[in-house]
């Protein structure tokens, strides 16, 4: 790990003040940087400390609920307004992790946090256009099973690790920031960006910007959603495949639907084709399957992860079942 | 201000890059705390902090500036060994006991989670009291690996505590 210095933030313009002019990060529960810095992966000559900014947890007058960056995962999980009315949302982090780092983990430092690609990681042996740009991508030829089948460029293949960015990505969240060009609001659709030529760059965001806060719009039928992961084993592990999904049915029909993808691309994967492929027609089996096959319909797989457009396939599917099946 | 371990003042490191699990391990002598992985994934290094169990591996110890700590060190009173620590030795939770002092901080951590309502991922209903399943405490204590595999007993001495000798937790 490099030297670096350290420095609490009190406030946003505190945390943007101190970030000004340094090759510095923000700190959040540290459970992906530290081990990043641990691994020379990232190597900040300074820590601007911003797990003392807001971690409050509030209904808006919109009936939606504001979420503080600085808010543990465990916190988000167990509010009372997220079990009840987004599911997925509190199905979707408590898939993630341990208890341990949900425990640690903040809600603006899961969105950042970086992909697990092993060759990502691997400063010593591995090339990564991820980690060192232009100098090529291992993971093409290589230990390509867990890698993405959507929206993947020749530069890069990696997935996005994050459960609860998933769920984020379905829900219609909007991302709060500030900037030296002062606050604005973007979809949380958009903060996450495909790899292209530039996957060293995860995000939309501009130089120094601090994530503030997350929206979640009131999206009343999302008291029926879900989030089911995939995974090689039954817990503590990364997705292969994930699915969040809401569905709003009514006389059989589905009238409105929201679904997400996990461990399938380089950011979480909004499903709009599914989607628009599910929207005015019948809650059945064939038509979650027509709506599976539209959104897969451009995947690409590699040398290790055909099964895995197979595997979305089959979870979508079976968690719009799952879904319907409990419609009344 | 310092970090408070095991109810005593410890001064924070001079250099943010020492982490919790070794200032506790290096600086103040307390080994009990374990590095397995150091990395985040086996769980050895959990302890306490403010009652809520994390990894001390992941943690730099300047972060924790004023907050109570508490160790495998911390966990006995006046009258002997914590619940938890005298279940793993009736449970037989252990063999070679490297795991042990996280598997049982991690276990006093994940009570106090179920005592106030956390769900999980197993838990089918996320707003019903938390059944406590063995299933529900497995994943519950999935960030904690045995490579011995005294996985069987150390669920038997959490569902003790939690079922029998809750009221002494």
């Amino acid at each position: 790990m490099n030297p670096f210095s350290y420095v609490r933030a009190v406030d946003s313009a505190d945390a943007l003040r101190q970030r000004a002019g340094h090759a510095a990060a923000y700190l959040g529960g540290g459970t992906n940087l530290v081990d990043l810095m641990r691994e020379t992966v990232a190597r900040p000559e300074k820590l601007v400390d911003v797990t003392g900014l807001s971690s409050a947890i509030t209904q808006s007058d919109d009936g939606g609920l504001l979420i503080g960056a600085a808010a543990r995962n465990t916190a988000l999980a167990e509010h009372r307004v997220v079990r009840t009315r987004y599911p997925m949302l509190a199905r979707a982090i408590l898939a993630g992790a341990s208890g341990q780092i949900r425990n640690m983990a903040t809600v603006g430092g899961n969105l950042l946090q970086r992909t697990r690609c092993a060759y990502f990681y691997d400063t010593d042996g591995s090339h990564c256009n991820k980690r060192r740009p232009a100098s090529g991508c291992d993971a093409l030829e290589g230990f390509n099973r867990n890698h993405a089948i959507l929206g993947a460029s020749p530069a890069c293949v990696a997935t996005h690790p994050s459960d609860m960015c998933v769920a984020l990505a379905a829900l219609d969240a909007t991302v709060h920031v500030e900037g030296k060009g002062g606050a604005r609001t973007l979809p949380f659709i958009d903060l996450h960006r495909l790899p292209g030529d530039h996957p060293d760059i995860d995000t939309t965001l501009e130089q120094g910007e601090l994530i503030t806060a997350i929206a979640l719009p009131p999206l009343t039928f999302a008291s029926r959603s879900n989030y089911r992961k995939v995974r090689d084993r039954s817990s503590y592990a990364f997705a292969l495949i994930s699915v969040a999904a809401a569905l709003k049915i009514e006389g059989g029909h589905i009238s409105d639907a929201r679904i997400a993808l996990g461990g399938v691309a380089h950011k979480p994967w909004r499903a709009f084709k599914a989607e628009a492929a599910l929207q005015g027609h019948e809650a059945t089996e064939p038509v979650f399957r027509a709506a599976a096959m539209a959104e897969l319909a451009d995947a690409q797989s590699l040398s290790r992860n055909g099964f895995k457009i197979e595997l979305a396939t089959r979870t979508l599917i079976a968690t719009l079942a799952d879904l319907a099946g409990g419609a009344s | 201000m310092p970090l408070i371990i095991n109810g005593s003042p410890a001064p924070v490191p001079h250099d943010p890059r020492v982490s919790l699990l070794d200032l506790l391990r290096e600086s103040l002598h307390l080994p009990g705390t374990k590095k397995g992985c150091d990395q985040g994934a086996c769980g050895a290094c959990t302890v306490l902090v403010d009652g809520e169990r994390i990894l001390s591996c992941l943690a730099l110890a300047v972060q924790y500036e004023g907050r109570e700590i508490t160790t495998v060190e911390g966990l006995a009173g006046e009258n002997g060994l914590h619940p938890m620590q005298e279940a793993f030795i009736v449970h037989d939770g252990f063999q070679c006991g490297y795991c042990t002092p996280g598997q049982i901080c991690s276990a006093i951590g994940m009570a106090a989670e179920v005592r106030r309502g956390v769900p999980s991922h197993v838990s089918a209903d996320l707003t019903a009291d938390v059944a406590l399943t063995r299933e529900e405490l497995q994943e519950r204590m999935s960030g904690n690996l045995c490579r011995c595999g005294a996985h069987n007993g150390i669920i038997d001495a959490i569902r003790d505590v939690l079922e029998t000798r809750e009221t002494a937790v």
